[in-house]
């Protein structure tokens, strides 16, 4: 313990510089909670390198972006955030790609005791009081719920039920507390080892909701570009392809 | 838990106390000892944080820091880059957030010290600056104190002006109460559990600090 209060002492008076080789710094989506830090370990084992992993909701990172934010690599759900950083000339040229798919599925807690399989029609039931769901707002994923709660026809009869969370892993948060009874979440995120243990999800159909086309890209106000790409390649690579298809993305097939 | 946040949160705080002690006493003298009628204007200004959603002072202080407003252009021209998202920023933030954390105990120190000792003190050809502090610091020491660690106690706390400002960055920006947030939404209620632990008792510890020494429990030194 007091080894540990003088480090912090030393921290607090060096001023936090850890002086790494390198380090870069990410904002990624919050759909990559679980399988970004499956990732950034893998990649900091193999390569020594120190990952700054920031996660949030795409909409936010591309104001603060725009706003002078320093990071280095920006995984957004939705490529038409990076491709308006790309249009606005805050990307480094080129290197603007599709790195997955996005998948929704509704998710339930086991002790709520809900047939998920009788889909999206089962939200308009009277025994679910709470649904929640991503802010669509800034959201990418709670666009795609809304969509295909439009789809399905129950959007008007739950839009009073919906509560949002600021990104996908708290409306995540939201319903594996109990505090909701059911959320329409990132696939990525029912499938982490936390939530598949204490409750079930069933996907919703690709074919109801606008496809969630996921984009990175490097940027300009980043102060490492050359480690930048070489995350990028571990993520192209065999193993980061294998980790993010274990989560659920679809990835492209390489170039 | 966390080193690196609770390590930039303390640094933070440090830094925003020490800095609201320097330009705080200023501003409480002159709220003090100014006779100018329209005072108030300013002390409802320095006291508006208090009222003021931490969004919206986050969101005025982003945009104007933010690489669109002159000030901030001016920053990231004179250092080479912008304000926003940087630890710098996020001191300038809680700098304002905090302030009448700092001045009002501080000014409410001043009000209490006898107006006669400081008329003496002056008409005895003592200068305005010394009299302030060989008597009038002296003898507000507890209201200075409570200033200090009042305005370190809420900058450990604040989340909303960080959540704005600073962009949760690993070493930079990223304080205790954001960690706890990522960490509820990582589903790590463990890891949350014990940050929101330590920070329950550090602001009991710096509470209790406080109280007691209004009640005069200990006396720092002896009165004379």
């Amino acid at each position: 313990m007091i080894r540990v209060i003088i480090a912090v002492c030393m921290f607090v008076i060096t001023g936090v510089n850890l002086a790494v080789a390198e380090e870069i710094t990410i904002a990624a989506a919050s759909d990559l909670n679980f399988a970004f830090r499956e990732i950034v370990t893998e990649y900091e084992k193999t390569t020594g390198n120190h990952v700054r992993l920031t996660l949030g909701s795409s909409g936010n990172f591309f104001t603060q972006i725009q706003n002078g934010a320093p990071f280095d690599l920006y995984f957004s759900a939705d490529i038409a955030y990076p491709r308006k950083l790309e249009e606005a000339g805050l990307t480094v040229p080129g290197s603007l790609y599709q790195y997955a798919v996005g998948r929704i599925v509704m998710w339930t807690g086991k002790e709520a005791h809900l047939d998920l399989s009788k889909g999206l029609e089962i939200l308009g039931e009277p025994t679910i009081r709470k649904i929640a769901i991503a802010n669509p707002k800034h959201a990418p994923y709670g666009r795609a719920a809304v969509a295909a709660m439009e789809y399905a026809k129950v959007y008007d009869r739950v839009k009073d039920k919906l509560v949002l969370g600021e990104n996908i892993s708290q409306a995540a948060q939201f319903v594996e507390s109990g505090a909701a009874d059911v959320g329409i979440i990132a696939l990525s995120l029912a499938l982490a080892q936390p939530m598949q243990a204490v409750g079930h999800y069933w996907e919703i159909p690709v074919d109801v909701y606008p496809p969630i086309e996921q984009g990175a890209v490097i940027l300009m106000g980043g102060k490492n570009q050359e480690s930048a790409k070489a995350f990028l390649s571990f993520i192209q690579g065999a193993e980061g392809q294998t980790m993010m298809k274990r989560y659920g993305f679809v990835v492209p097939s390489p170039r | 838990m966390n080193w690196i946040a609770i390590a930039v949160t303390f640094k933070l705080a440090l830094l925003t106390a020490t800095v609201l002690l320097v330009i705080g006493l200023p501003i409480a003298y002159w709220l003090t000892f100014s006779k100018w009628r329209w005072k108030f204007i300013v002390e409802s200004v320095v006291a508006l944080p208090l009222v003021l959603p931490p969004t919206v002072l986050g969101f005025y202080i982003l945009v104007a820091i933010g690489p669109h407003s002159p000030v901030g252009r001016f920053y990231s021209d004179l250092v080479g880059h912008p304000l926003p998202f940087t630890f710098e920023g996020l001191l300038l933030a809680s700098i304002l957030y905090s302030l009448p954390f700092a001045v009002q105990p501080f000014a409410a120190a001043f009000e209490q010290v006898d107006r006669r000792l400081i008329e003496a003190s002056w008409t005895l050809g003592v200068s305005k600056l010394k009299t302030f502090f060989r008597l009038i610091v002296p003898l507000s020491t507890a209201g200075l104190i409570t200033g200090a660690v009042l305005s370190f106690a809420h900058t450990l706390g604040e989340f909303g002006v960080v959540l704005m400002v600073g962009g949760n960055i690993e070493g930079e920006t990223r304080t205790v109460s954001i960690d706890i947030y990522d960490e509820v939404q990582a589903l790590n209620y463990a890891g949350a559990a014990k940050t929101a632990l330590l920070l329950l008792a550090v602001s009991y510890g710096v509470l209790l600090l406080v109280y007691a020494m209004n009640r005069k429990v200990w006396v720092v030194w002896p009165q004379r």
